[in-house]
């Protein structure tokens, strides 16, 4: 099980309401993919005809399989443009590259129980735990905050479980955040999913009820730093000006030009790329420099950061 | 790939432990330099490198039957060795599935693995044939093994394994199976943290190397496993040097010579790799241990002389950290007669196709 991008093919598109759209990926080459886990996301490069995303989605499938991944995709109006891209253009049997699943949100096993709170969409990563939770048997509840019309679209994933209540915008329905929190057995884990908004109203709420910290946990993608604007960068001692796109590494661009960079980790810990910067101002993303040297800015790791601002100058 | 086993061999008692011509060329000789000093030294576990102990995942070699025997004798002597906290079942079965996916791909003329299907309930059959073991099970129900699936599995491998839970932007050693470790005791380590654990290292911490590392593997990912050679000396080709059996080796230190040292004193690599697994986010790591004697290294004329640079210059605080105090200077006494002084290439790798 090594690899990091897997060619996927469109098995089934399915219109579950109105900018709700189910899609049932298997691997192009007709073989098995690898497992994933409740919580894991996936990458995916989505090749429009003017330019290219990459978006990654909560897997639904079920935790393990291999056969073929599902993700729901909301059309959102003001996106970047790639659910768009999903609702309006992408057929069954199509093809598109995805990395392999990553995980920043799965689930704590050393929890007594676990709450779940999820905004709209939202629900998606949750779809995942409860099917691990049915397998296990770990206590677990979910509260979905949705639109009315929109509560019963998830009961495919949902089956019949008590453990899920369903909340909406009307008296008698809405979700009381600060008595949910204040009922919970000791040693419940808390797990947040939605809106911006509401994930901060659910984590001032549980910071207020004196819920520890390391027992909150929030999904968000945007911690999964890759690519950024793209921008500039000259190398001195091989006379060679490098265009960095937003989807590629400073060091991807360096050896894409066919400049073999001392490189190890290509993850900001080894110390291995270490490059020094003659002139612009770096983003510094790495875990290697110290503070110090960050602030000299006379060094960059090139696998990690990229350009604050205009164009970097390497000695390399 | 045939590999020609040498079941009767042990590593206790008679230590008839001896490694082949092929054996000694393919060791992961893990001093590129002629001084050594920690870093962060991990690198992507591709299927390739300046050994070939490296092409394939979890590497098995001549000594497996034997290594998995001595391993059975330690467990039987103290079950302890094999720890796995509650909250770790799920990743049981991905290590299970991981070494058993990997071995039957890489090693089908010894081991091989059928599915019914990919997923929890499904009944799959093991067979592996230098161990002679043929096992029919359900994957996802221990019930259906004769242990639970970590201890099932890591029987029939080579090395130790810890799995390290993630949570609360940590790592928690909450799983083991350790039987050939460099002095370090999964009895004491078990549920602690990456910072604990590594707590007694002396020099690394002021230089931030486990705070970067840590860093690092909190972000490792699914499908890129990672490695790092690690290494130490041991008296005799021993595996089980734990501190629960020090009584039964410790006073080996004491029996090195400049006459001896050869056949007594070892090198002990350890090949970690660290994977990111499926199903519980939990981080597996495998310990794999090589042996060599000086003997066996100086007979790669590169390695005998480096070693003994190495050696030589070994900062007083790492010596003492890997329990050399002893019979270091009868180690140096041995090798410096294999080193002329001359300089050697940068790199691992032997330079010889076969040996003097």
């Amino acid at each position: 099980m090594i690899g990091d991008t897997l060619l996927l093919q469109v098995a089934a598109v399915t219109d579950i309401a109105p900018g709700l759209r189910h899609l049932r990926l298997v691997a192009a080459d007709g073989g098995k993919l690898p497992p994933a886990a409740a919580g894991a996301h996936v990458q995916f490069v989505l090749e429009g005809a003017a330019r290219t995303w990459r978006n990654a989605y909560s897997l639904v499938s079920r935790p393990g399989a291999r056969d073929a991944w599902e993700i729901i995709v909301r059309r959102v109006p003001a996106s970047r443009g790639g659910s768009a891209f999903i609702h309006e253009q992408l057929e069954v049997g199509d093809r598109l590259l995805a990395g392999w699943p990553g995980n920043l949100f799965a689930p704590v096993r050393i929890a007594r129980h676990h709450l779940m709170i999820a905004g709209g969409i939202g629900i998606t990563p949750f779809l995942s735990y409860l099917a691990e939770f049915g397998f296990t048997g770990a206590g677990h509840a979910l509260h979905v905050c949705c639109r009315e019309s929109e509560k019963d679209v998830f009961a495919p994933w949902l089956g019949s479980s008590p453990a899920v209540a369903f909340h909406w915008d009307a008296d008698g329905h809405r979700l009381d955040i600060p008595a949910l929190l204040a009922s919970q057995p000791a040693g419940t884990h808390l797990y947040v999913c939605g809106p911006a908004a509401m994930n901060d109203e659910v984590m001032a709420a549980a910071a207020v009820a004196g819920w520890p910290a390391s027992h909150v946990h929030c999904e968000h993608f945007g911690s999964a730093l890759f690519g950024g604007e793209a921008f500039r960068a000259f190398l001195v001692r091989s006379g060679i000006e490098l265009e960095v796109a937003e989807d590629e590494s400073l060091l991807d661009a360096i050896e894409r030009a066919g400049v073999a960079a001392p490189c190890l980790c290509r993850g900001g810990a080894c110390g291995v790329c270490v490059t020094p910067l003659l002139e612009g101002e770096a983003e510094h993303r790495d875990h290697f420099l110290s503070a110090d040297e960050r602030a000299a800015g006379r060094l960059i790791m090139p696998c990690v950061s990229r350009a604050r601002a205009g164009r970097l100058v390497l000695d390399l | 790939m045939s590999i020609a086993f040498k079941p009767e061999e042990t590593f206790r008692g008679d230590y008839s432990y001896r490694n082949s011509d092929a054996a000694i060329l393919r060791f992961p000789f893990p001093f590129p330099e002629d001084k050594y000093m920690y870093s962060v030294n991990i690198e992507p576990h591709v299927r390739s490198g300046p050994s070939d102990v490296f092409i394939r995942p979890f590497d098995v070699d001549e000594h497996y039957i034997a290594e998995c025997r001595d391993r059975a004798i330690t467990l039987e002597r103290d079950p302890g060795r094999c720890q796995v906290l509650p909250h770790m079942m799920l990743a049981q079965w991905d290590t299970l599935e991981l070494l058993m996916e990997n071995l039957s791909a890489d090693y089908p003329e010894h081991f091989s693995l059928t599915k019914e299907g990919d997923d929890f309930g499904s009944r799959w059959t093991w067979t592996n044939r230098p161990l002679g073991i043929e096992q029919s099970f359900i994957f996802g129900d221990a019930a259906t093994l004769p242990c639970e699936p970590f201890e099932y599995i890591t029987r029939q491998a080579q090395g130790d394994f810890a799995i390290c839970d993630q949570r609360d932007d940590n790592l928690y050693m909450d799983a083991g199976m350790v039987t050939s470790q460099a002095d370090w005791s999964l009895e004491f380590d078990v549920g602690m943290s990456f910072m604990e654990w590594h707590g007694p290292v002396p020099l690394a911490h002021q230089t931030g190397v486990f705070e970067r590392a840590l860093k690092y593997l909190l972000m490792l990912r699914l499908g890129q496993p990672v490695r790092r050679l690690n290494w130490t000396m041991t008296i005799n080709p021993r595996l089980d040097t734990s501190p629960e059996s020090f009584p039964e080796w410790g006073t080996d230190r004491a029996s090195v010579t400049p006459d001896n040292a050869g056949s007594k004193v070892h090198l002990r690599v350890e090949l970690q790799t660290l994977w990111r697994l499926p199903r519980s986010n939990a981080i597996l790591f495998p310990i794999r241990c090589y042996l060599a004697s000086l003997d066996d290294l100086a007979r790669v004329p590169k390695w005998g002389a480096r070693l003994h640079r190495v050696l030589s210059s070994l900062p007083p605080q790492l010596v003492e950290y890997k329990g050399l105090t002893r019979y270091l200077p009868a180690a140096l006494a041995w090798l410096s007669r294999h080193d002329d002084g001359a300089e050697l290439p940068i790199g691992t790798e032997a330079g010889v196709d076969t040996l003097t």
